[in-house]
């Protein structure tokens, strides 16, 4: 058992090193970047902006209502909106919210390429298929920072929607807790996570795609397993950044 | 021209291939027949180059497959065709992306030279009005037909083909075969088919290697194939009823 997680850890590894050789015409390339863009980050806003605003918002309302002794200021709402949805809500659940999307995603189609001969059409025209396939959703994902960036941002608007026409304070608390105690870095060690979970993103599920075995029935249970192994990995990554950066 | 020197191919404790020793010649449909798993695809995959045999030699047009630079595979992949037993067309582009790609990826033909070759290619393989549609919209045989035009569009001096019948009507199988072997007299190349079709063995059997358990135990042609005295190979060709038949009477004929 244990041996069969190092092999596939090494296996990985291998896999994005072959990644990185053997370059796909630039042409070629250009293309693929570009579809992959519009199918893992432009297609995944939608959800996204969904998600953060009424996720800001229900932030912002328990606060609110956690928040009943009045010697404590009104502001500490708009405080803890910012930090929540800045240090946690934003990288890491987003992160996992694209682990379903985009992971299944890029396991399910890169899966059913290998099952339906696919990849052994590119390798057998001389194509190094981990580069044509998986080097695009790398590059892609690096603008996974930004779908984040405008999530922070949503997410704030919602909380500031929730909390200010809800009538749990007005506007100035609201924009005096969000500017109160703001440190930099933490915007730094935000994003710096994020780029760590968007690699992770594009090769944990590319790795349980390409290497899967067996037929249609598999593709879903690899979708799926990709799943369970992209959460875990960007879960702990982030205890471990967490702890390298913050504490 | 391909030469098979003692392949030996193993996975893990299965020893696939035997130490198969064979010639595929040049102009010639050469094919590959034997039951399920006595090492047909293994066979072709090897040849491919998509599995690293364990022990012997591939020769292209004389030369061993391990005594090539890096340049030299990749040239020599370059030169091969392949028609996968599903078509392995890629299912998000058209049918004339799919014959466009190896152009695209290898050449540096302009787009016109391009859209000419794959037009030319796809009147070939008899393809009208099929190039705006994807492979799903397209009949099976047809799928098998872009397949063919995609291993072809690049001039390859190879083309392998893994059981490109399967799943077709015996009509449309006819076709496939019957085109399969007028572009390698054509075009004069060396081709391999896989093939459990036994309507292929007596249509276009120019050369004929029959595999039992990871070894050549007959090679002949169609017209030497009926004459054999390989109890297997014979249980193996007139499995079917039909063929039983034609051999009661090709007997009563003698």
């Amino acid at each position: 058992m244990l041996s069969k997680y190092i092999k596939s850890i090494g296996q990985y590894f291998i896999m994005i090193y072959e990644t990185f050789r053997r370059m796909t015409k630039t042409s070629e390339l250009k293309r693929l970047i570009l579809q992959e863009l519009d199918d893992l980050i432009i297609s995944s806003l939608g959800i996204v902006v969904f998600i953060s605003f009424f996720i800001g918002a229900v932030i912002a309302i328990q606060t609110a209502l956690n928040f009943s002794n009045p010697f404590v200021p009104k502001s500490l709402i708009g405080f803890a909106a910012r930090q929540s949805i800045i240090l946690e809500f934003a990288p890491t659940f987003v992160a996992i919210i694209m682990a379903g999307k985009v992971g299944s995603y890029i396991t399910s189609s890169i899966g059913t390429m290998r099952v339906s001969e696919q990849i052994d059409a590119l390798e057998v025209m001389g194509i190094n298929s981990l580069n044509y396939l998986v080097f695009p959703k790398i590059i892609a994902m690096f603008m996974f920072p930004f779908v984040i960036a405008i999530s922070m941002f949503v997410g704030i608007i919602g909380a500031y929607t929730a909390s200010v026409y809800g009538g749990f304070l007005s506007s100035e608390q609201f924009l005096t807790g969000l500017q109160e105690d703001f440190i930099p870095f933490q915007l730094f060690y935000a994003f710096l996570k994020s780029f760590v979970f968007a690699i992770i993103l594009a090769t944990v599920p590319s790795f349980h795609g390409y290497y899967m075995k067996g037929g249609s029935l598999e593709v879903g249970r690899a979708a799926t397993t990709s799943f369970v192994w992209t959460s875990v990995i960007i879960i702990f990554m982030n205890y471990f950044i967490t702890q390298l950066l913050l504490s | 021209m391909i030469k098979v020197e003692d392949l030996h191919k193993s996975f893990e404790d299965l020893e696939v291939l035997r130490g198969l020793n064979t010639v595929f010649e040049k102009g010639k449909t050469n094919l590959i027949i034997g039951q399920s798993g006595s090492g047909k695809t293994v066979f072709l995959k090897c040849l491919l180059g998509l599995f690293t045999p364990d022990k012997g030699t591939i020769l292209y047009n004389g030369k061993a497959y391990q005594n090539f630079s890096k340049n030299e595979k990749r040239e020599l992949s370059k030169q091969m065709g392949m028609v996968f037993q599903g078509g392995a067309l890629f299912d998000s582009m058209t049918v004339e992306e799919n014959v466009v790609f190896p152009l695209k990826m290898f050449t540096k033909m302009t787009k016109g030279e391009m859209k000419n070759r794959v037009q030319e290619v796809l009147d070939r393989v008899n393809l009208i009005d099929t190039n705006d549609k994807f492979p799903s919209e397209i009949s099976g045989g047809m799928q098998k037909r872009v397949s063919i035009a995609r291993a072809i569009v690049n001039k390859p001096n190879f083309l392998f083909c893994d059981e490109p019948n399967s799943g077709l009507d015996p009509r449309t199988a006819s076709v496939i075969d019957n085109l399969i072997q007028e572009i390698t007299h054509e075009n004069d190349i060396t081709t391999v088919i896989n093939t459990h079709d036994m309507n292929s063995v007596f249509e276009i059997g120019e050369n004929i290697v029959y595999l039992e358990n990871g070894l050549k135990t007959w090679e002949g042609n169609k017209d030497t194939i009926y004459k054999t005295d390989n109890q297997k190979l014979t249980d193996f060709v007139y499995a079917s009823n039909l063929f039983q038949k034609v051999r009661i009477a090709q007997r009563e004929e003698l």
